[in-house]
C-alpha cells in the first residue's frame, strides 16, 4: 500500500532544510528546591513584578492556570527582560485585575502568543528603572549601565543589587518605551524551566479550587434536571433535610441547592431530595442524526469561504469523491469537576475558584446580583484541567447566587455525575466533503457542516485547503438545541481536521499519489494564493516544514512492512502541526505504536513543558477519536461518570516522539494545536493497517462494526 | 455520627462522622488532607489512591467505619520532606500538566514500587491502569516511575 514518493519541495520555509530541534534541553533541568528567603520589605515595580530588599522577585502570572504552563512560562517571559535568576524568582498567580492586565484568559491557545509582546516590556520596564535608580545613586548617565543576572553594573564596575535598588526604583516613572533584548541574545527563552508547582503538586499541597478552605464556609451541592429540557415542578425534601449536617435546603431557579457541613453531607442529602419534573421538549441522538443529515445537503446562500465555482468544477469533472463523517457531543471532563468559592455579603462579594474567564465571570455575577463590579473580587486557583469547560462560569454564577441567599460563605462542588450530565458539550457535527477531480488533479472542493447550535468560526474556514484549490466552498448550517453545547479543547477543528485529513488521504489514493507528495503539491500551489489573500491564515511554507521534518524524523517510507504509517497535517491555534502514525496488528487487533510529531509554534519558549503539551494533545485527541461518545435519550446523557465514558488510560498512550522546527518568529500557542490532527493521523494509519476507512468516531465502535 | 480513630500518616486521628463517610471525604473536609482528590467516587479515576498497609486503594470507596485498623498513608505521609524518590522523579520529568491527577499516581507508583523494585514497561501500565490522567501526561509517568527505581 506505500507508494514511492515523488515530490521535491522547492522552498521550505525561508528555502532550507529545516532543522529540528531535538530534545536535548529538555532534560536539563535539575531539581529545583531552593528555599527563598523572605525579604523584609517588597516594592511594587509594575504591574508584573515587585521585588524585594534582599533581591527576591515575585513575577505575578497573570493568565488562569489549567495545566498549559503559563503559570512558569509566562514569568519566565517577565525574567528574561529583567535579567534576573531564575533561582531567586517566586512566582504568583494574580488575581482579576484589569487596569493591570489586558487578557486575563485561559483560551484558544492565545496566552504566550498575545502577551509575548507584554511580558517582555514588563520585564524590559523594570529593568531599566533598576538602571534608572542605580544611575542616579552613581551620579552618571543610565545609558552607561547594564545588568548582569540580578545586578545593575556601572562603567567603571561598580555593582548594586536589584533589592538594593528596588525602594529608589519603585518611587520612578515607568518608562514610556525600552529596548527589548534580541532573540539571539536570550538566556532563559527557549532552556528549559520546570513548573514553579511542581513540588507542590507532588507533595499534594492545596492548590486547587477544591482544596479552598475559608473561615465559617460551608459546602453546596445542586439538584439540576436530569435530562435537558425538563423543568422543576415540585418537590419534597423532608428525607434530605434529616441528614446530618444538613443546614439548609434552597430552590433557586430550575434548581435545588443542599447546603451542609461537609462535601459528603451534601451530596448524600441530595439524593435523598424528591423532585418531579415537567418534560417541555427533549431530544435524542437518534433525532439529532437524521436532522444534521438532512442539513448536510441543504444549499444556502450563505457560504463562509467561496473561491472560484465549485458547481462548475464539479459539473465538469471527471470525479467527484464525496464522503461524510460524523462525531458526537464530548463532555469535558475536566479531572477537577466544577466548582467555586463565594462569599456574598453587603460589604462586598468574594469569588475564588478554577476560572478560565475571571473578568466574564465578574461581569454576569454583577448582573445576577445585582452589584456594581468594583464590590466584586475574583481570585484564581490553579484549575484542575479546562479543555474550554472553565471557560463558561455557569458553576461560578451558581456559587454567587448560593451564597446570596444562603447568606453564608459556601463551597460549590459538581460530583462527578454533575459535571458528566450538567455540561457544556463539543457539539456533534457532521462534515460531507466533495471534491472533483479533472486529469488527474483536484479542481473543485466542498465542505459541508452540520452543527448542533452553531458553527465554525473565525477564520477555519480559511484554513486549508483554502487557497491550494482553485474551486471552493465552505458552508455550515446548524440546529438549534436545548443541549448546552461549547468550546471544547480546539473547538471544530477537534474534529474537522480528521474528517479533512481522512478525505485527503482517500484522495491521493484516488489520484495514485503518496499521501505526503499530494499534501505538499497542494501547499506548494497554496504559496502564491496565500500571498495575496489576507484571510487565508496558515503559512504553506510551514506547512510543508514541519511535514518534512515529521517524514525525516518518523522514517516515513522505510518502515519494516508490518509497520503502517498514516498523516495528518493541521494549522490551527496560530500553530502548524504535523503528526505520523505508526499502527501494527497484534493477535489481529491494530495498535497505535507511535506517533512522530512536527511543530512550528515560532521561537520555543520553554522545551521541557512545549513537549509536554504536545505529548497530552496528541492522547487526549487519540483518546477521544478512539473511545469518546455521549449521546443523549429523551435529553438524558447516556454516562454519568467513568464506568459508563471511556477515557484514554495510560496502556493506551503510545510512544510519542516530538520535534519543533527551529523558529525566529514571534511564539504561538501549544495548548491545542496539537490535538486536531491526531485522529486523522490514527484513522488514516488504521486504513493503511486494515484497509477499511472509518467515517464515525469513535473509533473503537467503527472498528467492531467494521470486524 | 459516631467517633472513629484512624491511623493516617502513622498519627492516630479521631473524627466525628457517619459511618458510611468516605476515607476521602475524611481525609479532605475532616483532617484538612487536600492532596487526596476527588474524581469520581466509584473507584474510576484512581485520583484518591492512598496506601492502605502498603496497597494502592480508592479512599472514595472505602467507608470510614471500614477503616479503622488499617495503616493509611496519603500523599502528605509519602515523605517528610517531599524527597521521595518518586516525587523527585515527578519533579525532574516534569510530569505535571494541570497536576490534580499526580498525587493519586504517585500514590499507585508507590505501591508498585513497594511490591516490585524494577517494574517492567508492562508491569507499569498495568499498575497504572487506574489512575486516568485527563491532560494526558501518561508518558512522562512511565519515565518518571522508572527513574525512581533506578534512584530508590
Ligand atoms: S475519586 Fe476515587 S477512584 Fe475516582
Ligand atoms: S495532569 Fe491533569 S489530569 Fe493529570
Amino acid at each position: 500500500m506505500k507508494r514511492r514518493r515523488f515530490f521535491k519541495v522547492s522552498g521550505v520555509a525561508g528555502g532550507g532544510l529545516v532543522l529540528g530541534i531535538g530534545c536535548m534541553q529538555c532534560a536539563e533541568p535539575e531539581v529545583r528546591r531552593k528555599v527563598l528567603e523572605m525579604p523584609e520589605t517588597w516594592h511594587e515595580i509594575n504591574s508584573y513584578l515587585k521585588i524585594g530588599n534582599n533581591g527576591v522577585v515575585t513575577i505575578y502570572s497573570p493568565n488562569p492556570e489549567i495545566g498549559q504552563n503559563v503559570k512558569t512560562s509566562m514569568p519566565m517571559i517577565v525574567a528574561e527582560e529583567l535579567d534576573v535568576d531564575w533561582e531567586n524568582v517566586l512566582v504568583e498567580q494574580a488575581g482579576l485585575n484589569t487596569e493591570w492586565f489586558s487578557r486575563q484568559v485561559a483560551g484558544g491557545s492565545q496566552s504566550i502568543r498575545k502577551e509575548w509582546l507584554s511580558l517582555r516590556e514588563g520585564g524590559a520596564k523594570a529593568r531599566q528603572m533598576l538602571i534608572n535608580a542605580a544611575a542616579q545613586q552613581w551620579n552618571i548617565d543610565a545609558s552607561s549601565c547594564s545588568t548582569d543576572n540580578g545586578y545593575v553594573i556601572g562603567p567603571d564596575g561598580q555593582k548594586l543589587g536589584y533589592g538594593e535598588l528596588a525602594d529608589a526604583a519603585a518611587a520612578l516613572e515607568i518608562p514610556e518605551s525600552v529596548e527589548l533584548k534580541s532573540n539571539d541574545s536570550f538566556t532563559k527563552i527557549g532552556k528549559s524551566h520546570q513548573n514553579v508547582d511542581g513540588l507542590k503538586i507532588a507533595t499534594g499541597k492545596p492548590l486547587f479550587g477544591i482544596d479552598t478552605q475559608r473561615e465559617g464556609m460551608v459546602y453546596a451541592s445542586v439538584l439540576r434536571p436530569p435530562a435537558f429540557g425538563k423543568s422543576l415542578e415540585s418537590y419534597d425534601d423532608k428525607r434530605a433535610r434529616e441528614v446530618n449536617g444538613v443546614i439548609d435546603i434552597i430552590k433557586f431557579g430550575n434548581k435545588i441547592a443542599v447546603i451542609a457541613q461537609s462535601n459528603w453531607q451534601a451530596m448524600k442529602a441530595k439524593k435523598l431530595l424528591e423532585a418531579k419534573w415537567s418534560s417541555l421538549s427533549l431530544e435524542s441522538t437518534a433525532d439529532h442524526d437524521q436532522i444534521l443529515t438532512k442539513l448536510l445537503d441543504e444549499s444556502t446562500n450563505e457560504s463562509f469561504r467561496k473561491d472560484g465555482d465549485v458547481n462548475q468544477a464539479f459539473a465538469d469533472a471527471d470525479e467527484v469523491v464525496s464522503r461524510v463523517y460524523e462525531s458526537p457531543f464530548l463532555p469535558h471532563n475536566c479531572l477537577e469537576p466544577m466548582n467555586f468559592y463565594a462569599s456574598v455579603t453587603d460589604e462586598k462579594v468574594e469569588l475564588h475558584g478554577p476560572i478560565q474567564t475571571p473578568a466574564w465571570c465578574r461581569s454576569r455575577v454583577s448582573k445576577i446580583l445585582d452589584r456594581p463590579e468594583e464590590e466584586i473580587e475574583v481570585t484564581m486557583t490553579r484549575m484542575g484541567g479546562g479543555f474550554g469547560r472553565r471557560l463558561y462560569g455557569d458553576f461560578s454564577d451558581e456559587a454567587a447566587e448560593i451564597s446570596s441567599l444562603a447568606k453564608r460563605p459556601i463551597q460549590l462542588l459538581f460530583t462527578r455525575e454533575d459535571d458528566m450530565t450538567a455540561g457544556t458539550y463539543r457539539p456533534a457535527i457532521k462534515y460531507k466533503i466533495e471534491a472533483s477531480i479533472k486529469d488527474g488533479s483536484i479542481t473543485g472542493y466542498r465542505l459541508s457542516e452540520a452543527s448542533i447550535n452553531s458553527n465554525m468560526y473565525g477564520l477555519i474556514p480559511n484554513f486549508f485547503p483554502a487557497g491550494a484549490i482553485p474551486n471552493l466552498e465552505v458552508r455550515g448550517h446548524k440546529y438549534d438545541s436545548n443541549i448546552t453545547t461549547g468550546a471544547w479543547r480546539a473547538p471544530y477543528t477537534n474534529f474537522l481536521a480528521y474528517a479533512e485529513q481522512s478525505f485527503f488521504d482517500e484522495l491521493a489514493d484516488q489520484l495514485s499519489k503518496d499521501p505526503v507528495d499530494l499534501r505538499m503539491e497542494l501547499y506548494e500551489a497554496a504559496i502564491p494564493v496565500a500571498e495575496e489573500d489576507d484571510n487565508i491564515e496558515y503559512e504553506p511554507k510551514r506547512m510543508q516544514g514541519v511535514l518534512q521534518l515529521a517524514v525525516e524524523k518518523s522514517g516515513y517510507g522505510n518502515k519494516p512492512s508490518n509497520v503502517h504509517q498514516g498523516v495528518s497535517v493541521y494549522y490551527s491555534h496560530n500553530t502548524h502541526v504535523a503528526e505520523i502514525a505508526d499502527v501494527v496488528v497484534e493477535n489481529g487487533t491494530p495498535r497505535v505504536v507511535k506517533v512522530t510529531c512536527a511543530v512550528d509554534c515560532g521561537i520555543l519558549v520553554n522545551p521541557i513543558a512545549a513537549k509536554n503539551q504536545v505529548e497530552g494533545g496528541i492522547i487526549d485527541g487519540i483518546g477521544h477519536a478512539m473511545y469518546g461518545e455521549l449521546s443523549f435519550d429523551n435529553g438524558k446523557p447516556s454516562a454519568d461518570n467513568f464506568n459508563r465514558y471511556r477515557l484514554i488510560r495510560n496502556m493506551e498512550a503510545p510512544e510519542i516522539d516530538v520535534h519543533f522546527v527551529d523558529s525566529k518568529v514571534d511564539p504561538t500557542g501549544l495548548g491545542e494545536p496539537s490535538l486536531p490532527p491526531a485522529g486523522g493521523a490514527v484513522a488514516n494509519a488504521l486504513y493503511r493497517a486494515t484497509g477499511k476507512r472509518i467515517y464515525k468516531q469513535p473509533f473503537v465502535k467503527e472498528l467492531e462494526v467494521l470486524g | 455520627m459516631a467517633s472513629y480513630t484512624i491511623s493516617i500518616n502513622n498519627q492516630k486521628k479521631t473524627v466525628e462522622v457517619d459511618p458510611d463517610t468516605p476515607l476521602l471525604w475524611v481525609l479532605r473536609d475532616e483532617l484538612n488532607l487536600k492532596g487526596t482528590k476527588y474524581g469520581c467516587g466509584i473507584g474510576q479515576c484512581g485520583a484518591c489512591t492512598v496506601l492502605v498497609d502498603g496497597n494502592a486503594s480508592r479512599s472514595c470507596s472505602i467507608q470510614v467505619k471500614d477503616a479503622i485498623d488499617l495503616n493509611i498513608t496519603t500523599i502528605e505521609g509519602l515523605s517528610e520532606d517531599g524527597t521521595h524518590p518518586l516525587q523527585n522523579a515527578w519533579i525532574e520529568h516534569d510530569v505535571p500538566q494541570c497536576g490534580y491527577c499526580q498525587a493519586g499516581q504517585i500514590m499507585s507508583a508507590a505501591a508498585l514500587l513497594k511490591k516490585n523494585a524494577n517494574p517492567t514497561d508492562q508491569d507499569i501500565q498495568e499498575a497504572m491502569h487506574g489512575n486516568i490522567c485527563r491532560c494526558g501526561t501518561y508518558l512522562r509517568i512511565r519515565a518518571a516511575i522508572k527513574t525512581a527505581a533506578k534512584n530508590a
